[in-house]
């Protein structure tokens, strides 16, 4: 079954595809798109640091970490089995 | 961003990009790239210059150009920062874009990551809109190889229209063709390329991330699609949630352990080496028949204050330098940064933070020059303002003979070192728990903000080249860093014995700023010779020691220093206790920077307020904790 959230709801190993990217600030909306961050991109949640924030994922070949406060601007869309 | 001569040294501070051609003929290459996609390994390789390298994203800030020979034609080769786009939103991706731009470049050589290939290819994308003259190079193939990557290199040159060629810069494949390609495309007409279709898509960044995609679609193919998950297994342990911290404690304390017990002899044997050229040299001089002041200038002035500075500073120096390059290398520097990113964030700074303070334990001065990565200027300003709280590696010295002396005792058993390791650590612990403090004021008062958002690299692991990584850290830094100490700490030596055999009134010149400091130096809980040697070693934290021992010595009568007891017995005599030790090793974490570092931060902020703030804030710091230790310790004795 398909979920729609954010990219912080995801849970470590799981995989989304990202809708879209809600950044309200352009600068850092072109960082993330530099790092391939766009709609259709699959992202894997790797893994937590060790006090949960940020968060490393997987992004087109690259680890990239991001904090909540960012994870939590793009909008993906996951499936539990996955 | 490494520790190398040139950023250490005031050629840091990159004052505008000028291409110096040996020969009217000579061609220009621009070096460009993504972060870490070992863009300096290509350029050292090509230039036979050894530009510092390191595993983590942001190291190269400032542009470097190489000159070399290839089949008789002369190339100037400029390194870019790296960047992931020539979108410009931070100063390094506009330094590289306006390179490109510029028109200066005969060729671009766009340097590329094989084990992310689809995500540099934005890079190469934007390129081609400005240039035909690109080659492509397609580097880390043995990476990729390993992780069962396969990449197609006639299909990729194909679709993009220009030469693509697989290189592995750390063993030189590929490099010749690489050159070939680059030759022969500076001699072609301009060609067309590939174009991206910009009228599909809703927005430029879409259009270019699509285009790389198709591109790579066929191109690259992953055999394993999981080869990540090898990686994690390391990651689970090094930011694991209960791994992190104790391993990262353990991993500091290992490597003063390894430091301190590592140069116990040595600095013993040189010390000895050293007075014994002393005696020699005395001797010679008697024997010259020179006049008793000048063998008393150059010997006991400007040649034994060398000698402390050599024997005290070179053996940690010479072992710490590799070791962290080491972990550098390896690319551990960037999990600290994710382990550490919450506390920052607590204190509304950046997380690379981390990274600039690692860049610290070397040198300050190149610290602050790192604090480039950081992209808000707010959070650029507070790690330059708190740099100076990591000991920097002129102090490390001071702090570990310090901690021998008075805590351990001089015999060298491995409780012992173990135990001097673990003081030593929990000193860095204490000036790290500093840093935090200091931001988290700061980013509530004269820097107010909430913190920005940023991205972290975690790149994959790489093995270190061991025997470079100890050669280069060696002649790069260890050597720089002691050539800087021995010409500060010559002149130095020479004031010294001036001041102290010119007398004025009463007493020596030395005596006369020694007792004038003396109430002051109390108050903090050392003395007035301590701190006029914490004076004069402005020019280089190195020279602190040999400064109090030369003054002590000045003064007092012991003529035979050859280790640590005598020395211990020499502070001693001059009044010092635990508490003294304590002082002196808070003050030296906390006092103003050297003056390199003084320099350095007002060029990278072109403003004298925030210099004087970064001199003020670590000497009050260190002021209020030493005064408060020295009259609470003293109370309780």
């Amino acid at each position: 079954m398909n979920h729609i959230g954010m990219l912080s709801d995801l849970g470590e190993g799981q995989k989304a595809i990202v809708s879209a990217v809600d950044y309200p600030e352009e600068s850092m909306r072109r960082r993330l798109q530099d790092l391939g961050l766009i709609k259709g991109t699959e992202v894997i949640c790797i893994r937590k640091s060790p006090l949960g924030d940020p968060v490393a994922y997987q992004i087109r070949g690259a680890i990239i970490a991001l904090r909540v406060e960012d994870s939590s601007c793009i909008r993906i869309m996951y499936s539990e089995e996955m | 961003m490494g520790l190398n001569k040139d950023s250490m040294a005031m050629n840091a501070v990159d004052t505008g990009l000028v291409i110096r051609k040996r020969h009217e003929t000579d061609k220009i290459i621009a070096l460009g790239g993504s972060p870490n996609v070992g863009k300096s390994t290509v350029f050292n390789e090509l230039c036979g210059s050894h530009q510092h390298t390191g595993n983590w994203a942001g190291k190269t800030v400032t542009s470097a150009q190489g000159y070399f020979e290839y089949h008789q034609n002369g190339y100037v080769c400029v390194d870019l920062p790296g960047c992931y786009s020539l979108m410009a939103h931070s100063a390094e991706e506009e330094v590289a874009r306006d390179f490109i731009c510029s028109d200066k470049a005969d060729a671009v050589i766009i340097v590329c990551d094989a084990t992310c290939l689809e995500r540099c290819m934005s890079l190469v994308l934007q390129t081609l809109e400005i240039t035909s003259k690109v080659v492509v190079c397609v580097n880390l193939m043995d990476e990729a190889a390993k992780k069962k990557i396969e990449i197609n290199l006639g299909l990729l040159s194909k679709r993009l229209g220009v030469p693509v060629i697989g290189t592995a810069a750390r063993s030189r494949d590929g490099l010749d063709r690489l050159m070939e390609a680059v030759h022969k495309i500076i001699l072609s007409p301009e060609n067309p390329t590939i174009r991206i279709p910009y009228s599909e898509f809703d927005d430029i960044a879409s259009a270019v991330v699509s285009t790389s995609e198709d591109i790579c679609d066929g191109a690259v193919t992953y055999e394993d699609k999981n080869y990540w998950k090898k990686e994690s297994k390391i990651d689970q342990i090094l930011t694991g949630k209960w791994t992190a911290f104790p391993i990262m404690f353990l991993a500091l304390m290992g490597i003063f352990w390894l430091t301190i017990t590592g140069a116990n002899y040595p600095s013993q044997w040189l010390s000895t080496f050293l007075f014994w050229i002393e005696d020699q040299l005395t001797d010679f001089f008697h024997w010259m028949k020179v006049p008793g002041i000048l063998t008393g200038m150059l010997i006991h002035g400007v040649y034994r204050v060398l000698a402390w500075v050599v024997s005290v500073m070179l053996p940690p120096m010479a072992i710490f330098f590799p070791l962290f390059t080491l972990l550098e290398d390896v690319g551990v520097l960037p999990r600290i940064a994710f382990n550490m990113d919450k506390c920052f964030k607590k204190c509304s700074a950046c997380g690379k933070q981390a990274l600039t303070m690692c860049m610290g334990f070397g040198c300050n001065a190149a610290g602050v020059v790192g604090c480039r990565i950081i992209d808000s200027p707010r959070e650029r300003l507070i790690a330059i303002l708190t740099n100076n709280f990591v000991p920097c590696n002129g102090r490390f010295p001071t702090l570990i003979t310090i901690i021998s002396m008075f805590f351990i005792g001089t015999a060298a058993g491995a409780g012992k070192t173990i135990l001097s390791a673990g003081i030593m650590t929990l000193f860095i612990v204490l000036s790290i728990a500093i840093t935090f403090l200091t931001s988290k004021l700061l980013s509530k008062t004269v820097l107010k903000g909430i913190p920005s958002s940023f991205t972290l690299e975690l790149p994959p692991y790489r093995k270190p080249q061991i025997g470079r990584v100890v050669v280069r850290s060696i002649f790069d830094r260890t050597l720089f860093v002691l050539g800087r100490a021995v010409s500060v700490a010559a002149p130095a030596g020479l004031i010294i014995w001036l001041m102290a055999n010119i007398v004025i009134g009463d007493k020596t010149v030395l005596l006369h700023c020694s007792d004038f400091l003396d109430p002051f130096g109390r108050l903090l809980g050392m003395d007035g010779v301590i701190l006029l040697a914490f004076i004069l070693g402005f020019p280089a934290n190195e020279i602190v020691i040999p400064i109090m021992i030369m003054t002590y010595m000045a003064e007092g009568s012991i003529l035979d220093i050859g280790n640590l007891t005598v020395l211990r017995q020499l502070f001693i005599d001059n009044g010092w206790t635990w508490i003294t030790a304590i002082s002196v090793m808070l003050f030296s974490m906390m006092h103003w920077p050297c003056s390199t570092t003084c320099l350095t931060i007002k060029k990278e902020t072109q403003s004298v307020k925030w210099t004087l703030l970064s001199v003020l804030i670590p000497t009050a710091t260190g002021m209020l904790i030493c005064s408060l230790f020295a009259a609470v310790a003293k109370a309780i004795v």
